[in-house]
C-alpha cells in the first residue's frame, strides 16, 4: 500500500497549480481520495470535529446497499431461470449464454449460485454503463468547474442501477444517468447543491421518455417473450387477491422473490440496509418513521373509506410495505440528506408527505401502478418550504418566550 | 359536493396552471426569489382568480352567450365574439381595485410586488382560468370552485418554487445559467415532480 501512496505522491506535483496536468487535478484528486483519507483540514474557523465526513457518509450508503445488491443478483437470475424452466428454454442466447455455458453453471432455478450468477450478468453491464456514462459527466464538470469529483456519485450510480429493470437497453441507462447527473445535480454545482435526488431524476426522465422499456409487464424478467406483471400492477386490477392468486405470498414479497426492478423487490434486504444506515446516523430515522407513519395512516384511512370499483382501496399497509419500491425508496431515496428536509420537525412532515403521496398515487392514479419514485420527487420539491416554515415557527416561538420573560 | 371536491383537487394539483399548463410564467419566474413575496403574489393571484372566474362566468351567461340576453328581450343575439375583451376588461378592473387596496392597507407587499402587481392583468394564468371556464362550460358554482382551486394551485406552485430558489442560493451554479436559466431548469424539474398527478381520474 505504501508503494501506491508513494506513486500518488510522486504524481502530485504534476497536477497541482503550475504542473503539467493542472487541468486534470480533479481526476487525480478523485483517485487519491478514493483510495486514501483526504489529508485536508480546515484552516479557518468554524471548525467541526467529526469523524463523519462526506466520504465516510457516502461509503456507508454503498455498504448498506450490499444486501440489496446480493438480493438483486439472486432474484433477477432466479426469475429468469424460473421463467426459462417454465417455458422450456434450455439456454439464453448472446454473450450471457456463452459465459454461462463456458463456465458450465447452468440455469437451474433451484441453485442459488446459478441464479446469482445469471442475475449478476444482468446487473454488471447496467452498472458499468452507469459508472462510465455518469462518471465521464462528473469528471468533465469537475475539471471544467474546478470542484472535486465526489463520492456522492458512487451512491447515485449504485442506487440508480438498483432501480432499473433488468432488461432495459443500455443506451437508455446511459441517457438516464447523464440526465440525472447533469440536469439533476451538476448544473446546480454538484453534490450537496441540488434539490432533487439525482438517481430518481434520471429514472423519472426515462420513465416519462421511454415508458415501454421501464414499465409494463414484460420488462421485469430477463427472458424474451416472458410476460410477468409486478405485484402492484396485478393489484391495480384485482387487489391483494390478484397478487396471491398469482402465487405470490406476503412472505415472497417480503423476501423479494417477485417481479420488479433489480434491487427494489426485497423489503427485507432494504430494511437490513436501512437498519445499518439509521444505526450509523447516515439516514435520519425521523424521515423513515415519517414515511412509515404517512403510509400506514393513509392506507388505513383508504381501507376504511373503501371503494366498490377500485380494489386498491382495500390494500392493507403491510402489503404496501413489501410490494413495489416502497421499502427501497423509504430507506435509500427519501433519506438522501441533500434533497430531504433538514430540520428535525421538518423531516417528520417530509416523510409523512412521501408516505401519503405514495399511497395516493398507487391507489387513485390509474396511470402509474407504482408511486414511490414520483412521491419522493414531489416531496423533494416541498422540502425547502417545509424547512422554511419550521424555522419560522421556531423563531416565532422563541420571540414569544423572550417577550414573556421580559415582562 | 363530491364533484365540487374533485374539481377543486383537479384544479390545484392535476391541472396546475403553472406546472401543468405553464401559464403565468413571467411573474412565476420573476417574483419567486423570496418566499415572503412569492406568498404575497400567490395570494394576490388567488384572490384575483377567485373573483374574476365567477364574474366572467356571470358575464358569459347573462350577456354574451347565444340567447343569454333573452332577459332583455333579445333572445337571438350572440355576443361571444367580444368574450376576450370583456374578460380582460373585468380582470383589469379587479386588479386595479386590488392594487388600490394593497397600496392603502398592505404597503409593504405593494412595494415588494412593484410593477408585477398591475402586470397580474396580463398574467396568462388569470385569463387562462377564465378561458378554461368558458371552454369547459362550467356553471356558476363550478366556476367559483375552479377559480379558488386554480388560484391556490398557482400560489402553491410559486411558493414551492420560491422555497427551492431560496435553497439554491447556496448552490454553485455555472455563470451562464445563473438567474433565469437555472430557474427554467428548476421549473422543468418541478413539473416532472408534479407529473405524479397526471392521469388521475376524479
Amino acid at each position: 500500500m505504501s508503494g501506491m501512496r508513494a506513486f500518488l505522491d510522486r504524481l502530485h506535483p504534476h497536477f497541482v497549480k503550475g504542473g503539467r496536468f493542472e487541468k486534470y487535478y480533479a481526476i487525480y484528486e478523485m483517485v487519491d481520495t478514493f483510495l486514501y483519507t483526504p489529508p485536508d483540514v480546515t484552516t479557518r474557523a468554524p471548525h467541526v470535529r467529526d469523524a463523519l465526513d462526506v466520504k465516510r457518509l457516502m461509503t456507508y450508503v454503498v455498504l448498506a446497499t450490499i444486501p440489496v445488491i446480493l438480493m438483486s443478483w439472486y432474484n433477477t437470475g432466479y426469475q429468469a431461470n424460473l421463467a426459462m424452466a417454465e417455458m422450456g428454454v434450455a439456454e439464453t442466447s448472446g454473450w450471457r449464454g456463452a459465459v454461462i455455458g463456458m463456465l458450465g453453471i447452468g440455469y437451474s432455478p433451484d441453485s442459488v449460485f446459478a441464479a446469482m450468477f445469471h442475475g449478476f450478468l444482468y446487473f454488471l453491464p447496467i452498472y458499468i454503463v452507469t459508472l462510465a456514462a455518469g462518471g465521464i459527466c462528473e469528471v468533465i464538470f469537475a475539471t471544467v468547474r474546478g470542484h472535486e469529483v465526489n463520492e456522492g456519485f458512487l451512491v447515485t450510480s449504485m442506487l440508480y442501477t438498483l432501480i432499473m429493470p433488468p432488461t432495459i437497453p443500455l443506451w437508455q441507462v446511459a441517457l438516464g444517468i447523464i440526465f440525472g447527473v447533469v440536469i439533476g445535480k451538476e448544473v446546480f454545482g454538484g453534490t450537496g447543491k441540488n434539490f432533487l435526488n439525482p438517481a430518481l431524476t434520471g429514472r423519472a426522465f426515462l420513465f416519462f421518455a421511454y415508458p415501454a422499456q421501464i414499465s409494463g409487464d414484460s420488462v421485469w424478467t430477463a427472458v424474451d417473450g416472458f410476460s410477468g406483471a409486478t405485484a402492484l400492477s396485478l393489484s391495480a386490477s384485482g387487489g391483494v387477491e390478484a397478487i396471491t392468486a398469482s402465487g405470490v405470498s406476503w412472505m415472497d414479497a417480503f423476501l423479494g422473490t417477485i417481479q420488479g426492478s433489480l434491487g427494489e423487490t426485497s423489503a427485507l434486504a432494504c430494511l437490513i440496509g436501512g437498519a445499518f444506515l439509521m444505526y450509523t446516523g447516515v439516514a435520519n430515522w425521523r424521515i423513515v418513521a415519517g414515511v412509515m407513519l404517512g403510509m400506514v395512516v393513509t392506507s388505513t384511512l383508504l381501507n376504511l373509506v373503501g371503494s366498490d370499483t377500485n380494489p386498491m382501496f382495500a390494500m392493507p399497509w403491510y402489503w404496501h410495505l413489501v410490494v413495489g419500491g416502497f421499502a427501497f425508496g423509504m430507506v435509500f431515496m427519501a433519506t438522501d440528506p441533500v434533497s430531504a428536509a433538514m430540520t428535525n420537525l421538518g423531516r417528520w412532515y417530509f416523510g409523512a408527505l412521501i408516505g401519503f403521496m405514495v399511497v395516493l398515487i398507487r391507489v387513485v392514479n390509474p396511470a402509474f401502478p407504482e408511486g414511490m419514485m414520483l412521491a419522493i420527487l414531489f416531496a423533494n420539491l416541498f422540502a425547502p418550504l417545509i424547512d422554511y416554515f419550521v424555522v419560522k415557527s421556531n423563531i416565532k416561538r422563541r420571540e414569544k418566550r423572550i417577550q414573556a420573560s421580559l415582562q | 359536493m363530491e364533484a365540487a371536491l374533485s374539481l377543486f383537487v383537479r384544479a390545484i394539483f392535476i391541472e396546475n396552471l403553472a406546472l401543468a399548463f405553464f401559464l403565468g410564467m413571467c411573474t412565476f419566474l420573476a417574483i419567486s426569489k423570496k418566499i415572503e413575496t412569492a406568498v404575497g403574489l400567490g395570494i394576490a393571484v388567488a384572490v384575483v382568480q377567485t373573483i374574476t372566474v365567477p364574474v366572467n362566468n356571470l358575464i358569459l351567461n347573462f350577456f354574451l352567450k347565444e340567447g343569454a340576453l333573452s332577459w332583455a328581450g333579445l333572445s337571438d343575439v350572440d355576443l361571444t365574439f367580444i368574450g376576450l375583451i370583456s374578460y380582460i376588461g373585468v380582470i383589469a378592473a379587479i386588479v386595479q381595485v386590488l392594487e388600490m387596496f394593497l397600496d392603502k392597507y398592505v404597503p409593504a407587499l405593494y412595494n415588494a410586488l412593484g410593477v408585477f402587481l398591475p402586470l397580474i392583468t396580463v398574467n396568462c394564468a388569470i385569463l387562462g382560468g377564465s378561458l378554461f371556464m368558458v371552454e369547459r362550460d362550467y356553471n356558476f358554482s363550478e366556476s367559483v370552485v375552479y377559480g379558488v382551486g386554480s388560484g391556490l394551485g398557482w400560489a402553491l406552485a410559486i411558493t414551492a418554487l420560491a422555497g427551492v430558489r431560496e435553497k439554491l442560493k447556496y448552490s454553485d451554479i455555472p455563470a451562464g445559467l445563473q438567474g433565469l436559466g437555472i430557474t427554467f431548469i428548476t421549473v422543468g424539474l418541478m413539473s416532472l415532480g408534479f407529473m405524479a398527478f397526471s392521469g388521475i381520474q376524479l
